[in-house]
């Protein structure tokens, strides 16, 4: 199963190596990993997704509680949570084309945020099934470049990871 | 008062009480050397390799409640002091490793005898740290220290540029130290607890399972204690061993791939298991399936929350400082009414008596070929069962440890986790500097000594008189075993051929050397290097039967009660 897992961790050089480096070392699976100082920039925030049995969370989040600069941790997924993700995608954008790929973001309210005469840069936010439903709705052809962060995540209402 | 980072370092290793530093010099080291031979409160041993220097200080640690310490330069320092580092991990021993670094600016520029040294060691480490800041210094040495050996114990490393152990600051050392990410749990949950000893008094047939934990948190009399209360079986994990006494009758012997016959099949007999400062690894409990067909309630007693359901799903995890549980347990049983049922026991324990009476560890013996077995039974009637015992790693690593009675804790010094050859000789070291008047003997084979026999030198500059029992059969023995068992006796690599004479080697580094090539040499061979030369060094080269194997044993993947035993080839 699919698991968001939050971590509260000391703002020092190393810090993403020791997590990446525990995921690598025993053998877990990272879908993806944001981290970014919170408004303490004593502390870093850091959103992984990874995909393993109830077993393997457990250990996965074990693990990392056990590793000495992380402060907390939290797996998002076991109560009600929002999940969010930005894509910036290149597109063709000529002719016919041009005024399709508008529409079609506009309906993903997607946002324009650069225009030359041959393409756009759309920008998009959401949870990944919308990304991945907006990369399938245009024409694969068109496709420039894409680039996504990853997942962050934060939970619903009284929810709060916080020292 | 301003101290440079050099001054800080002895600084702090006094406040830490530190009597021994093990280790080698070099360039990113020599401001920090200078300070050490300014003073005489911390002593230097130089050994003769950086790896030697780990395993010395870690078997310090091992043998003492102390914090072994040791100190190395940068680059080739440090990859040498890897596999010392990664051996203490495994075996959760709490242990300081200071390292010298080049010069922050330099970092990053490919310099001389750089490695990234932080990134190599972090996966063999509890923690490490790179010091950019002489002010930094002496509170990140305090964090190495606290971190060591508080929650579950393991090696720290820091790391310090040449640049900081020559910059001045302030000096001031923290009597506390308080880290908002790092809260060990010492007492257990009191209602798991409770839960636990419900378990306890409501088996049919118990088991109490026990391993380093026993040992590292010194709670060995507490265990004594409860075990005694209860009357239950008991066995010990290779690391666990000395953590119950191994002559009383409640001990069924060490358990897992070379374990004993009652042992292993109580453990997969049980209905209840009580598991204390243990992991339940392959080595122990073989194929985790296997292991689970048997239904059967486990308590897991562990410091740390992930060794708890990691190989085995456990019914009543209690997390917490062995010592503090155990005592929590102890008072619990004294104030309830009930008592384990005393016909269940009684027929639990004649079951039990049955298997002991296979009797899995005996072996025959002529007169012509010494067994390995027979040398360590001679060691220990020869040593009265009170000797420091280390060992490197193979078969006779397993002889030791089935047939040497260890009835006190911290006495068998070896390396469980990682296995790694070469370990036994500087542990020995370490062993005799944490106990100035201890009989150390170390058990190797002729494969293993080979790894660290420079170390010979090291004996001699400070004169420790360590007995080195070489169970010598002129193969990897324990490699030539499984080729022998699951590779149709085709014996790759396995002979070690070209040997040296040991005794011979012996002298040249000015020790003793015997040679002991019959059974009835054993034991005066032994008397001699004990009692006459009882302050010497002598390497004893037990020239033993080349065939013998060690039983029983588990097949890596088989279950814990399908043991190959003796009796049975």
């Amino acid at each position: 199963m699919r698991h968001i897992i939050s971590i509260l961790i000391e703002n020092e050089s190393g810090a993403l190596s020791r997590v990446s480096g525990l995921f690598s070392a025993r053998g877990y699976n990272i879908e993806s990993l944001t981290v970014a100082p919170t408004e303490d920039p004593s502390l870093s925030r850091m959103t992984i997704v990874s995909i393993g049995s109830d077993d393997i969370i457990e250990q996965i989040t074990k693990q990392l509680n056990k590793l000495i600069d992380v402060v907390k941790v939290v797996d998002l997924s076991e109560a009600a949570h929002i999940e969010r993700e930005l894509m910036l995608v290149k597109v063709r954008a000529t002719g016919k084309d041009r005024e399709e790929m508008k529409r079609v973001a506009d309906i993903f309210r997607g946002r324009i945020i650069d225009v030359t005469e041959s393409s756009y840069v759309i920008e998009l936010t959401g949870n990944t099934a919308k990304m991945s439903a907006f990369l399938d709705a245009i024409d694969a052809s068109l496709i420039l470049e894409t680039v996504r962060t990853g997942v962050c995540g934060i939970g619903r209402g009284d929810r709060i990871l916080k020292v | 008062m301003q101290l440079t980072g050099a001054e800080i370092v002895i600084r702090c290793l006094q406040e830490e009480k530190v009597d021994y530093v093990f280790g080698y010099p070099g360039g990113s080291v020599l401001f920090i050397y200078d300070e050490l031979f300014k003073q005489d409160q911390v002593k230097h041993v130089l050994t003769r390799h950086e790896q030697a220097a780990v395993h010395a200080a870690d078997a310090y640690s091992r043998s003492s409640n102390k914090i072994g310490v040791c100190m190395v330069t940068s680059g080739p320092g440090v990859t040498n002091a890897v596999t010392g580092i990664a051996t203490a991990y495994m075996d959760s021993i709490p242990m300081v490793v200071l390292s010298g670094q080049v010069p922050t600016a330099y970092i990053g520029q490919d310099a001389f005898q750089e490695a990234d040294t932080v990134g190599i060691t972090r996966p063999c480490v509890k923690h490490n740290f790179l010091v950019k800041d002489v002010k930094d210094l002496a509170v990140t040495i305090k964090k190495a220290f606290y971190l060591a050996r508080t929650g579950r114990p393991g090696p720290v490393l820091v790391d310090i540029p040449k640049d900081v152990s020559i910059q001045k600051c302030d000096y001031h050392y923290p009597k506390t130290i308080s880290m908002r990410s790092y809260n060990p749990i010492v007492k257990g949950h009191t209602g798991q607890i409770k839960k636990a000893v419900q378990l306890l008094l409501e088996a049919k047939r118990p088991m109490i399972y026990t391993g380093g934990g026993v040992i590292l948190s010194d709670a060995a009399d507490k265990l004594t204690k409860l075990a005694r209360m209860l009357g239950f079986p008991i066995t010990q994990t290779l690391m666990g061993l000395g953590g119950y006494p191994a002559t009383d009758r409640q001990f069924l012997g060490m358990l897992g791939m070379h374990g004993t016959y009652e042992a292993n099949m109580a453990m997969q007999e049980c209905d209840v298991l009580l598991a204390v400062g243990a992991r339940f690894d392959d080595r122990v409990i073989g194929n985790p399936d296997h292991f689970g067909k048997v239904a059967r309630k486990i308590i897991h007693v562990d410091i740390d929350p992930s060794s708890i359901s990691k190989r085995v799903r456990v019914d009543v995890p209690i997390v917490g400082n062995v010592p503090d549980v155990l005592d929590e347990i102890i008072k619990q049983l004294e104030a309830s009414e009930g008592k384990p049922e005393a016909k269940h026991l009684a027929s639990w324990w004649k079951q039990i008596e049955e298997w002991r009476g296979r009797n899995s560890l005996k072996y025959k013996m002529g007169s012509e070929l010494i067994m390995p077995q027979y040398v360590v039974e001679k060691l220990y009637e020869v040593t009265g069962g009170d000797a420091f015992v280390t060992s490197d790693v193979g078969q006779h690593q397993m002889w030791a440890a089935q047939y040497y009675k260890f009835d006190k804790p911290r006495r068998w010094i070896n390396s469980g986790g990682l296995g790694t050859m070469g370990f036994g000789l500087p542990a020995a070291m370490g062993v005799r500097f944490a106990n100035p008047k201890a009989t150390v003997a170390c058990i190797t084979g002729e494969g293993s000594i080979q790894m660290n026999i420079q170390e010979l030198s090291t004996c001699k500059q400070f004169h420790l008189p360590i007995k080195i029992l070489c169970l010598n059969n002129g193969y990897l023995g324990m490699v030539r075993q499984w080729q022998q068992m699951f590779h149709g006796n085709r014996y790759s690599e396995s002979y070690v051929d070209a040997l040296p004479d040991f005794v011979k080697l012996a002298e040249a580094y000015g020790h003793i050397g015997i040679r002991a090539t019959t059974p009835a040499d054993v034991e005066p061979a032994l008397r001699e290097a004990f009692v006459k030369h009882k302050n010497e060094l002598v390497f004893l080269d037990f020239l033993t039967d080349k065939t013998a194997n060690v039983f029983p044993m588990v097949a890596a993947g088989k279950g814990l009660s399908e043991m190959i035993l003796a009796e049975e080839l």
